[in-house]
């Protein structure tokens, strides 16, 4: 079903889709980041796509590729019961340039994810009402889910109060408390150091 | 619980009736751990913990810490249950800053203690970072029995009149007291 709607974007649109897969039985079309607008228009006015619910929007993020960012939205047809996924590329290696129309004139619940993807990961949403972080501050630099921005790195809006080893107050230990990720594990690995402290 | 610290007296006088001397400062404090004005500072799911541990099963009521006040004008104890966030720390510090002296910080939870699994961009780790913290009670969520210890230890930390902005230390340390705890065990093995 989803194939028939591929071959009629391709029939209209020669030049957008750039490619399509199939994946579990939801197809994908990935389309030329000019024409992102133009499709989704037709996607949703055509009475044989009739696509009325835009259920998600999100960016992946690939570092090693350029374009660097692959913008997603899943699109659901609720009349006639399909799915479709469009993707649209954008960005270079610094992740610059990374704009995109908005799909927020077509369909309303792109303003929020929007506005996410745009905290998250920095792309511009050319023409979107109110392009504004979402979930972060406005305080924060740069965008925390990009692969360069560093897992560690925090932004405290209030500073950090000034009493030495801050970072492990009592009542921990010199591993416990820290996640996972921050253990050295070296009390487990050697114990030596660990007797000498006791 | 109960009792009054060395410091009071009872003295008989006769016929049944009886007076009791004691220090002003620990009678003060006597009153104040049984009559913590509590802030239920709730961001997460530790929150539905909350309520079990004040509600009739398990009821925190018993500790005179009952009446939660959504002013922190009038409380005493900052209950911090759930997760910070870096957005939310301002919020929290000025909610601190609001309570009158004498305040007391109780940290509900992994997240409130040292933000747990949320190492990341968005999350304090631990409230102690931005705000004094008296006790932290571990879990994700915490038993309401881990609460209640929680609780207990602050009410001795106030009849003892600690005012350091630091935990308080256990009544006792099972891995210490034993005389083969975990400890010792896992020292005799590889020796």
């Amino acid at each position: 079903m989803a194939q028939a709607l591929i071959d009629l974007l391709k029939s209209q649109f020669p030049t957008a889709v750039l490619e399509t897969h199939s994946q579990h039985g939801d197809e994908t079309v990935v389309l030329d980041v000019r024409q992102w607008k133009a499709v989704a228009e037709f996607l949703y006015s055509s009475p044989k796509a009739a696509m009325n619910m835009l259920t998600d929007l999100t960016v992946v993020d690939y570092p090693d590729r350029e374009p660097r960012f692959e913008v997603v939205a899943h699109l659901l047809s609720l009349s006639l019961g399909h799915r479709l996924r469009i993707k649209a590329r954008v960005g270079d290696e610094a992740g610059e340039g990374a704009n995109i129309d908005t799909l927020t004139e077509i369909w309303a619940s792109a303003n929020w994810a929007e506005r996410e993807a745009f905290d998250m990961f920095g792309v511009n949403f050319v023409g979107h009402p109110d392009l504004r972080r979402i979930l972060m501050y406005p305080e924060f630099q740069g965008h925390a889910l990009r692969k360069d921005y560093p897992a560690d790195k925090i932004q405290p809006l209030v500073p950090y109060r000034e009493i030495p080893g801050i970072e492990k107050v009592a009542p921990f230990g010199r591993d416990e408390g820290m996640s996972f990720g921050r253990q050295t594990h070296s009390r487990w690995a050697d114990d030596s150091e660990d007797s000498q402290a006791n | 619980m109960g009792e009054l610290k060395r410091s009071t007296q009872v003295i008989e006088a006769g016929e049944g009736a009886a007076f009791a001397t004691t220090r002003l400062a620990d009678m003060l404090a006597w009153a104040q751990k049984y009559s913590l004005f509590m802030y239920p500072f709730v961001t997460a799911c530790c929150g539905m913990e909350f309520m079990a541990v004040s509600s009739p099963r398990y009821d925190f009521s018993r500790f005179g810490s009952e009446a939660p006040r959504f002013s922190p004008r009038q409380s005493d104890l900052l209950w911090v249950v759930g997760t910070i966030t870096q957005r939310q720390a301002p919020i929290l510090k000025r909610i601190y800053e609001q309570m009158a002296e004498p305040k007391w910080v109780l940290a509900f939870g992994t997240c409130a203690s040292c933000g747990g699994f949320y190492d990341n961009y968005a999350c304090v780790a631990g409230v102690d970072k931005v705000i004094p913290c008296d006790v932290y009670v571990p879990g994700c969520p915490p038993r309401p029995e881990g609460v209640l210890d929680g609780l207990m230890l602050l009410q001795d930390k106030i009849q003892s009149g600690d005012r350091r902005p630091s935990i308080v230390k256990p009544r006792h340390d099972p891995a210490v007291d034993q005389s083969l705890g975990l400890v010792d065990l896992k020292r005799s093995v590889k020796a």
